[in-house]
């Protein structure tokens, strides 16, 4: 599944898109204490809007895709409707997130502790994407 | 024959009327949804008004496009990417004509709607914005005025639905016997349409 593509500085980046700014944060905290030690791939929470409360920011997201871009491309995970469809909007821009930039298909938890730990062995977008979209099969009953 | 100014006034309209009409909205979106449709339309469409004014496009799909891109940085809510795609479709599809007719707006709108149906994964009967957007822009061809009058008897006639998209499709059963704040405010947008035509 995790297919290495070299150097570190060539790690998928991965933004975490929630309605809330502390569940994205926390998310991307969590994800990254499971990646383990040594090299953690790019991770950055875009939650809540600006100023506080609960939605979605178009600018955060942009400003966080930028900042975890390493030129490896980048996955976009969310939460709920309209972070889905803000994300949806902004690729239709074309010029809004990194070339490379792709919302994953994937449970927000889940799919992000996958998609980090995968990210961090130096995997490229299409296998991160599989990793995280992989999340959905796992049954808890 | 429309121009950038009759795009503005249509824009200016819309953020007027949504101004007067927040706190109906956002009552509406009280009991199914999450009681924040009024003050997001508001802050998008103030912001687009705002826009609007410092930067004057010099054509229709000008003006529809910066409107829908102040609507989807601005919104915060799941209406900001909707009507923000239905405006900036429908700018897209006017391309850079100086002015367009009524009949070219129409299908421009047409296309627009389209967009924000697979955005959204809607289709008429789900208990959303469509419901008004698709009879308005299947009555555009007649008038303006025939349009206002499609959309708000289409937000009326989602009373009844129940919801199949967005938050309160997880309320099932007890989304039924709620006008649905979304297809209200899209007649709001229809009716600013009317307005700045005269009609």
């Amino acid at each position: 599944m995790a297919s290495p593509t070299g150097g570190d500085e060539k790690l998928v980046g991965i933004v975490l898109v929630s309605h809330s700014a502390a569940v994205a944060a926390s998310v991307a905290e969590l994800a990254k204490g499971l990646a383990g030690g040594g090299t953690t791939a790019p991770v950055a929470p875009a939650g809540g809007i600006e100023g506080g409360g609960f939605g979605t920011s178009a600018e955060l997201i942009s400003a966080a895709a930028a900042a975890v871009d390493r030129g490896a491309g980048v996955a976009v995970l969310t939460d709920l409707g309209s972070a889905v469809l803000t994300v949806k909007a902004l690729l239709a821009e074309g010029d809004e997130l990194p070339a490379g930039t792709r919302l994953v298909d994937a449970p927000f938890v889940e799919g992000a502790v996958a998609a980090v730990v995968t990210a961090s062995t130096g995997a490229d977008l299409a296998a991160v994407e599989a990793a995280a979209a992989d999340a959905y099969s796992y049954r808890k009953v | 024959m429309l121009d950038a100014d009759f795009f503005r006034r249509w824009m200016t309209a819309t953020a007027a009327s949504v101004d007067r009409e927040a706190e109906r909205l956002t009552a509406l979106d009280s009991p199914i949804g999450d009681a924040d449709h009024g003050s997001n339309l508001q802050r998008g469409f103030r912001a687009v008004a705002a826009t609007l004014e410092k930067e004057a496009p010099q054509t229709p799909g000008a003006v529809l496009m910066l409107a829908g891109r102040q609507l989807i940085s601005t919104v915060g809510g799941a209406s900001g990417p909707l009507y923000g795609t239905l405006l900036r479709r429908t700018g897209k599809a006017l391309g850079d004509a100086a002015e367009v007719d009524a009949q070219g707006l129409a299908d421009a709108l047409r296309t627009g709607v389209d967009a924000v149906m697979q955005l959204g994964g809607a289709a008429p009967g789900d208990k959303t914005m469509i419901d008004a957007l698709v009879p308005a822009v299947d009555a555009l061809g007649e008038s303006f005025a025939a349009a206002r009058t499609a959309a708000e008897e289409g937000a009326l006639a989602t009373t009844p639905l129940q919801a199949r998209k967005g938050r309160a499709s997880y309320l099932g059963e007890r989304s039924i016997g709620h006008q649905d704040p979304g297809a209200t405010s899209s007649a709001l947008l229809i009716a600013a349409l009317a307005e700045a035509a005269g009609e």
